[in-house]
């Protein structure tokens, strides 16, 4: 350790204060940082501190991510090899899966964090471990078979227009990831819907069928997936969306180790079970008779809501305000669902709604304290009159 | 005079650290030298009313406040004024005194102080140098003389990690803390406000003329802006103000004496002493022969004048500070850790967020250092800071209102009812190793220079 170590300062030479390359420091920082927590002592303030970080915290999310990343490599090629009808083991159904989703993973970090790396020389601060998270995501709510070129820009979009225009890490109004889907949906839209995208290579194999079962409820078809299967995950999907089990299983992990907000996700599930609920005693088409219990295990709503929804700077930040938060998405989701054949997933659309109405749900219950201290000062003086 | 209504938070957290001073007090020991170093005065302005060379006796002034004259901080000891070292601009930042040792004590001459007027009272505390150990709220600075508060609050109760235990400092100094309370009686319209500790607080029993309250709860449930908040809050204009419990006996000897002997029991923890024990000594003294008794066991260690998340950097050669009753010694921690961010690794780490495993273990204790554990980072995770605050207000709204100096908005989400020490455990936990006990000191000089 010490040996490497030594070798590391002596190649972080040349960006030290006052160096040449001292503007591109925070570049090699943070190469160096993933290696070893640095030496910084405290200066001001606290003389002791928590040993959590943003890379720690980070990298949790990371980890809970992985069951649900790793079940939509596996369910890429179950769907292939279960549609095409060929026999296939476990490892053929991953490798064929890997084969598609590893190049977008690989193209959504290279793009992302190159143009994180930029901003940090540029504007002179330290890459901020955000987008591990983001580069992550963005792959994992795209249909299988975008071409990987749409992932890079979609990526570009996201972290320029989304991030960096409003003063990166922090600073963002919306979800980076989601505004990356976004933006894939709207600029391109045959690769981001209909009946032909959500399985590997349905669009060149005609005895495939690349629907979901959203989409195919609102073309007004039948489904043949039990309520197990589409718990499980074993349907047609964006990559990482489909298995409710294995976005439990993350969800769990974000909830015990704190990082994401338990309320924003109960409050979400409230919010699309009652809706579902009330649609359901309505009825009035395909959609709105789809039992509400299936609606919370189709399509993106539990990966939404797990993952998306609780990203703590896009999202409310005051924890009644997470509540409302929470319950709003829920409600919004189904509502877009059954309203509005031509989206007939609403979660994307709900987050990002929701994302722009935070801030003012928050100003809200900052104010409920705000105007306690307020009565407060003039029942005060009230009493000094009187 | 017991108030029914008792304080009670879960908000918080108890940071169980090894080095909590044992229950010893050593009262033998001296030093040469002496000093005050004015940065420990919020907000005051330090104007010299002594020369280098000059000859002083215990209790006469040493400075001033330009602002306000008649707060006078005066030497702890008998001796000459060795020198006077200043920084950049000439700001004055420590007056050394050197002691010869006889301990002559200035006088002052007076009738039974009980005969006084509350007037007459206040110039004699003012006259003596025991006035800068009443300090105000809002802003946490020394009390305005001419202000009538709304209350006055002391507090028995230390939550502070490490931090001293007042009822064991006022043990032996019982009946000049009652004669000072009697003393801050004289100074409010309402009886003193008293809290204790509500697990154990039987050495209080016998103290009738104050309201007591009972305090539970991890830290910062000791600290006074949640008891003010709870039973005097402090709204736009009024004025409440704090003692600290061993100055309360140190006004109480004061008027019992006509000395004022500045006297301070200090605990001598941290996991780098060894035998972290309690001192009996003057206010200012070196703490050199203090670390060298209790044993220091690390190279590299930092001293601290007040507790590990609000005190202020000294070193081994420095001097003790003129509020705080805990010195707290912590090795530096200047070193790497190989993949430290991966999560659930090194949980020997200190850690209250659940992404470690420290809370199962080390049950004894932890030791700590100075070690950032990670590197400034924009504020991304939220809710964190309200699980450690128990004040009724949103701290990282005040943290970012101040960020941006916005005085209104300060105002409306409670500048005045915080002092920067209430954000010491936001300091140590959050996960973007923000400095709000700066931020928040910033914001409050800011409020000092516009509102006044």
């Amino acid at each position: 350790m010490n040996a490497l170590r030594k070798r590391l300062d002596a190649l972080k030479k040349p960006f030290g204060k006052g160096q040449k390359l001292e503007k591109f420091a925070p570049a090699i920082n943070a190469f160096d940082t993933f290696l070893f927590v640095p030496n910084h002592t405290t200066k001001k303030g606290a003389h002791i501190r928590d040993a959590v970080d943003l890379k720690r915290t980070m990298v949790t999310v990371i980890i809970a991510l992985m069951p649900a990343l790793i079940y939509g490599i596996y369910n890429t090629g179950y769907q292939y090899y279960s549609q095409m009808e060929t026999p296939f083991t476990f490892i053929e159904a991953f490798i064929h899966g890997s084969w598609k989703i590893v190049p977008m993973i690989i193209v959504s970090y290279v793009v992302g964090l190159s143009i994180e790396f930029g901003f940090a020389v540029y504007r002179g601060h330290e890459v901020n471990e955000g987008y591990l998270v983001t580069g992550l995501l963005i792959p994992m709510i795209m249909p299988v078979d975008i071409p990987l070129w749409m992932v890079a820009i979609s990526t570009a979009f996201a972290v320029l227009i989304a991030k960096e225009a409003f003063g990166g890490t922090g600073m963002n109004i919306l979800n980076p990831a989601l505004t990356a889907r976004a933006f894939a949906f709207f600029a391109y839209p045959t690769y981001m819907s209909g009946n032909k995208v959500w399985v590997s290579e349905a669009s060149n194999v005609d005895a495939i069928s690349g629907e979901t079962i959203l989409g195919t409820l609102a073309a007004g078809g039948d489904i043949n997936y039990s309520m197990f299967e589409m718990f499980q995950g074993a349907i047609p999907g964006s990559i990482a969306e489909t298995s409710t089990l294995w976005v439990a299983v993350g969800a769990l992990i974000l909830i015990v180790t704190g990082i994401g907000s338990w309320r924003i996700i109960t409050g979400g599930i409230l919010g699309a079970a009652i809706m579902g609920l009330l649609f359901n005693l309505w009825g009035a088409n395909a959609l709105m008779s789809f039992s509400w219990m299936n609606h919370l295990i189709v399509g993106g709503f539990a990966f939404g809501i797990v993952f998306m929804a609780t990203d703590p700077v896009s999202g409310a930040q005051t924890n009644k305000g997470k509540w409302i938060y929470g319950i709003l998405v829920g409600i919004l989701c189904i509502m877009i669902r059954v309203f509005n054949p031509a989206y007939p997933e609403g979660v994307m659309l709900a987050i990002l709604l929701m994302n722009v109405f935070a801030p003012t749900i928050d100003h809200y219950v900052v104010n409920g304290n705000i105007k306690k201290r307020k009565k407060r000062w003039a029942l005060a003086q009230e009493l000094k009159s009187a | 005079m017991n108030i029914k209504k008792g304080i009670r938070t879960r908000r918080g957290a108890k940071l169980n650290l090894k080095g909590s001073a044992d229950k010893i007090i050593s009262n033998k020991i001296s030093s040469s030298t002496y000093a005050l170093n004015p940065d420990d005065f919020f907000g005051l302005v330090p104007k010299l009313s002594v020369n280098e060379g000059d000859m002083v006796k215990a209790g006469d002034p040493v400075f001033f406040n330009k602002k306000e004259p008649r707060i006078k901080v005066v030497s702890p000891v008998s001796g000459t004024i060795k020198s006077i070292n200043r920084g950049a601009k000439r700001k004055i930042e420590q007056i050394i005194i050197e002691s010869d040792g006889n301990n002559e004590m200035r006088s002052h001459k007076f009738d039974q102080w009980e005969t006084l007027e509350r007037k007459e009272l206040i110039s004699l505390l003012l006259e003596s140098g025991s006035w800068p150990f009443i300090k105000q709220r809002p802003y946490g600075i020394i009390a305005n003389p001419d202000d009538l508060p709304n209350a006055i609050f002391v507090s028995t109760f230390n939550t502070a990690p490490l931090g001293a235990d007042f009822q064991y400092i006022l043990e032996k100094k019982h009946d000049n803390f009652k004669t000072g309370l009697t003393v801050l009686n004289s100074l409010v319209d309402q009886a003193v406000f008293l809290g204790i500790d509500a697990s154990f607080s039987k050495p209080f029993e016998d103290i009738k003329n104050v309201q007591k309250y009972n305090v539970s709860g991890p830290h910062p449930a000791g600290n006074l802006s949640l008891h003010i908040q709870e039973l005097s809050p402090i709204n736009m204009g009024d004025k409440v103000w704090t003692v600290n419990a061993e100055d309360v006996a140190n006004i109480g000897s004061f008027v019992k004496t006509g000395v004022q002997d500045l006297k301070r029991t200090i605990a001598l923890v941290g996991s780098a002493i060894k035998y972290p024990k309690y001192f009996s000594v003057n206010i200012g003294i070196e703490l050199s022969q203090m670390l060298s008794e209790a044993t220091i066991t690390e190279d590299q260690v930092r001293c601290i004048n007040g507790n590990v998340l609000s005190g202020s950097t000294s070193h081994e050669n420095g001097y003790l500070g003129y509020y705080n009753n805990t010195v707290s010694v912590i090795p530096e921690g200047n070193g790497y850790r190989m993949f430290g961010w991966l999560p659930f690794k090194d949980n020997h780490i200190l850690s209250l967020s659940n992404t470690s495993f420290s809370k199962l273990f080390n049950k004894k204790g932890f030791s700590v250092n100075t070690n950032l554990n990670g590197e400034e980072r924009a504020l991304v995770v939220t809710g964190e800071m309200e699980k450690v605050f128990p004040l009724d207000l949103f701290p990282m709204q005040l943290i970012k209102a101040c960020m941006i100096e916005d005085i209104e908005k300060m105002e409306a989400l409670g500048i005045y009812e915080v002092v920067p020490e209430d954000f010491g455990l936001i300091d140590y936990a959050n996960t973007s190793k923000l400095e709000a006990q700066e931020i928040i000191k910033q914001g409050i000089e800011l409020m000092i220079n516009e509102v006044g």
